[in-house]
């Protein structure tokens, strides 16, 4: 990348050399690569979940639930609208950076500082799928099912299982991927070969399982 | 940067040491793409059995007792959906594209050589889960391949109860293995190829795969979730896809989904299944052409081109199939021009093979056969679907025997002859045996002027507006008596053109066993893979030192040189010249 930034091509024909170079078309690891490629691949699942969500929303029959109010929860006696969700969210994206702090030091090849900080990203994210936890648990006792729904529409408890059900589980093989990393991380299984990628490649997990939320988020609790 | 490149890739591969290591859970992409191919013939060789049952129902109706509707309608969905997803699909990508990409590219293995090797244990278990279908109460599915909800699910449909469920888990699980292996093949090809070799000096066969592993990735998705949406719907009482419906003469709880939203999802993956298919046979009989016409392949960076403008078109087509469903009439305005626009570099291709052959020293050995053949009925798939693009045309025709007849010879025939052609073509370098021409030559002349015998009376009972998936036509004004003759003769050819693909896998057989040893090359072919220091390759492929790349794939019939190929890893300065002819310019380049 850094060789591109000091040559005088232009951003075109960078691109064409990188793809007919000789052997490599990207100079990154292959990991790093066919993580990126999953991710695309990934990017296009949650894409189809939220049009169909978009598109069920449009077709259904009943009125779909305010959301403000759904998603309310009573805090010394008000309703405070939004607020779980303000705060899950606020953690996860505060997850992301710890995630960015081990990648940096990952270059540094502290390991204890690599460890630490991918634990602290694995306890963020093992937060945030408990409170997801607590929120499903609410709306359960609610009387919301993904075949019906007290408020409105059936298909905003069948679509809201679904996708932040999906997520969730992105999450969490996320907090496992992230232990199992740190846990090899700390007991210096990357030295061998002085290859700390899977940090970076980790973090790439990371960080795309953070942005599909914001979109989540915005599609689900804003609209 | 702390990666290894490809050249020193020897100390990363795990050699096995075992039996089992070395044929059953084996990382070795040559192993791993002969375990795909074999478990996707076996299949392919179910659904054509189910195919010959279906023929003989509508060939000879009241006369098969064990076929009853319900039967017919499960035949008529194992055989869509097997053939295209659990056939095609995986001989395309896992068969030849595991073969091929590392080969071809003069890598030692893929990049990740035990998510490969996860990818085929995925597919099978993909399959064994299809096949148990047929073994639960119920049946498979008969809901036909697209699996359109709210019938699909429903009380009445055949299969409605377990079948259904396990078409959808065994679809997921075949993505989930699908995934692992494309991620593999586009990294590979991206990252892992020898030095000299630039992607435009990849044979066409490496670029079809590419191509359409990239569209499995981004297309797979959109089944993917609309399988998991129809789980819910069928499981645990959703309503995704469920309009409120009165079944059987009771209220149904549901309300408010949307089936056209299936439709959809499923054909936005389905159009590019189509191309997941068809690239791969464009890539491949691109390779046998050129390298049996002992010419180089017309317009190569054409050819490339055209692969990818069709790859990314095929996105957005895919309401063509959707003409009759209710959406929106006015898309059909823009689904019926992208897919026009889509025959133009389909087009391009074909007119490259005919101009490929063109004054060639063409040799008519058993792949070429094939590959021609695939040329002619391509072409007659092809022009149909022209007519089926535009709505108007479409409408009469929709849900009748013509469209039947074109997807079978455009996706189904076609592919196949591809499949034939390079499965004879690369049977010398898989197995080190040489197979019998004879009986090549009969299963081909049998496979092709069966096909027409079977395909072009159905686009006449598609005129007279025979509606297809029906299981018996009963008593009808509008199709007059000689359609019956015309099924009948219809069912014999198929049986027929059945019977014969036994001589291939007896052909397959009986090579093995008793074939010639095949010289390394046998074909004089320029590619990579024809190199091998072993016949067949052992695991890494390379020996010692990976091969260099000079030139492209496709150096036949040089002036001047002394042998009518040079392969791709030969030296400038090592290629033999007549006497008399000057020195050789590598003029590959202006192509």
């Amino acid at each position: 990348m850094t060789e591109h930034a000091l040559n005088n091509k232009s951003h075109v024909q960078n691109i064409i050399d990188d793809w007919s170079a000789d052997k490599q078309a990207y100079s990154v690891p292959w990991g790093k690569l066919m993580m990126w490629l999953f991710l695309v691949s990934d990017t296009f699942i949650f894409s189809v979940f939220l049009v169909g969500y978009m598109s069920v929303r449009m077709a259904a029959t009943e009125p779909w639930p305010y959301p403000s109010e759904v998603f309310a929860l009573e805090l010394f006696g008000q309703n405070v609208p939004l607020i779980l969700i303000a705060i899950m969210t606020f953690i996860l994206i505060t997850s992301s950076g710890t995630m960015a702090l081990a990648v940096r030091y990952s270059h540094y090849r502290d390991k204890k500082k690599i460890a630490m900080f991918m634990l602290i990203t694995a306890l963020f994210g093992a937060s945030f799928v408990g409170m997801q936890a607590f929120e499903w648990t609410k709306l359960i006792s609610e009387g919301v099912r993904p075949w019906e729904n007290p408020f409105g529409a059936h298909q905003f408890g069948s679509v809201f299982f679904m996708v932040t059900g999906f997520h969730g589980l992105h999450v969490s093989i996320g907090v496992i991927y992230l232990l199992i990393v740190a846990f090899k991380v700390n007991k210096g299984d990357y030295d061998k070969k002085n290859n700390y990628d899977i940090v970076e490649i980790t973090g790439l997990y990371w960080h795309f399982v953070d942005l599909v939320w914001v979109f989540i988020f915005a599609f689900f609790y804003l609209w | 940067m702390t990666y290894i490149p490809i050249a020193d890739q020897a100390n990363e591969l795990h050699d096995p040491h075992t039996f089992i290591s070395k044929y059953v859970w084996s990382q070795d992409h040559k192993v791993i793409a002969i375990q795909y191919g074999s478990v996707a013939i076996f299949v392919g060789l179910v659904a054509l059995f189910l195919s010959a049952l279906m023929r003989l129902q509508l060939g000879y109706p009241d006369t098969f007792s064990f076929i009853d509707p319900a039967d017919y309608y499960q035949f008529v969905t194992m055989h869509g959906m097997i053939m295209v997803v659990y056939l095609l699909t995986a001989l395309f990508l896992g068969g030849f594209g595991n073969y091929l990409i590392p080969l071809q590219i003069g890598a030692r293995d893929m990049v990740f050589p035990y998510l490969n090797m996860l990818s085929f244990w995925f597919y099978l278990l993909s399959v064994i889960i299809l096949m148990a279908s047929f073994f639960v109460s119920g049946g498979p599915t008969g809901a036909g391949w697209t699996l359109y909800p709210p019938q699909a699910i429903l009380r009445g449909t055949p299969g409605a109860d377990m079948g259904i469920v396990l078409m959808l888990v065994s679809l997921a699980v075949f993505i989930v293995a699908f995934t692992m292996g494309g991620l593999n093949y586009v990294t590979t090809v991206l990252q892992a190829r020898t030095h000299g070799m630039t992607m435009m000096r990849l044979p066409l066969s490496v670029w079809g795969i590419f191509v359409a592993t990239i569209l499995g990735l981004f297309a797979f998705p959109a089944l993917f979730v609309s399988c998991i949406m129809m789980t819910f719907d069928k499981l645990i009482g959703t309503s995704f896809f469920m309009p409120a419906i009165v079944s059987l003469g009771e209220n149904l709880n549901t309300a408010g989904g949307s089936p056209v939203l299936f439709q959809h999802l499923f054909w936005f993956f389905g159009h590019p299944e189509v191309y997941i298919v068809a690239l791969p046979a464009f890539g491949l009989v691109s390779d046998v052409l050129s390298c049996h016409a002992r010419k180089n392949i017309f317009g190569y960076r054409m050819m490339v081109w055209a692969i990818v403008i069709i790859g990314a078109l095929s996105f957005i087509v895919w309401a063509h199939h959707m003409y009759v469903s209710g959406m929106n009439p006015y898309f059909g305005f823009f689904f019926a021009f992208t897919t026009l626009i889509i025959a133009v570099p389909t087009a391009i291709k074909v007119y490259n093979w005919v101009l490929t052959l063109w004054e060639g020293n063409i040799r008519l050995t058993v792949p070429m056969l094939f590959a021609i053949g695939f040329i002619f009925t391509f072409l007659h798939g092809g022009l149909t679907g022209i007519f089926l693009g535009n709505v108007t045309v479409d409408l009469p025709l929709s849900d009748t025997y013509f469209v039947v007849a074109h997807f079978h010879m455009v996706m189904g025939v076609s592919p196949v002859l591809v499949l034939y052609a390079a499965l004879y073509h690369w049977f010398p370098k898989m197995s080190g045996k040489m197979f019998n021409v004879t009986l090549g030559k009969i299963h081909f002349w049998a496979t092709f002027l069966g096909t027409y015998a079977i395909y072009l009376p159905m686009h006449y009972l598609g005129f007279l507006g025979v509606p297809r998936r029906y299981y018996a036509m009963g008593n009808t004004d509008f199709i007059p008596d000689s359609a019956q003759a015309l099924n009948a003769n219809i069912t014999q050819a198929a049986i027929f053109v059945g019977v014969m693909q036994l001589v291939f896998i007896f052909n397959v057989i009986w090579s093995l066993k008793y074939g010639k040893k095949s010289d390394p090359n046998p074909w004089e072919a320029t590619s990579l893979e024809w190199q091998t220091p072993d016949n067949p390759p052992v695991h890494g492929n390379w020996g010692e030192k990976l091969p260099v790349v000079y030139r492209w794939a496709y150096e036949y019939s040089v002036p001047g040189a002394k042998d009518d190929f040079i392969p791709q890893s030969i030296a400038p300065e090592d290629v033999v010249m007549e006497e008399g002819a000057g020195k050789y310019v590598d003029r590959s380049e202006e192509h």
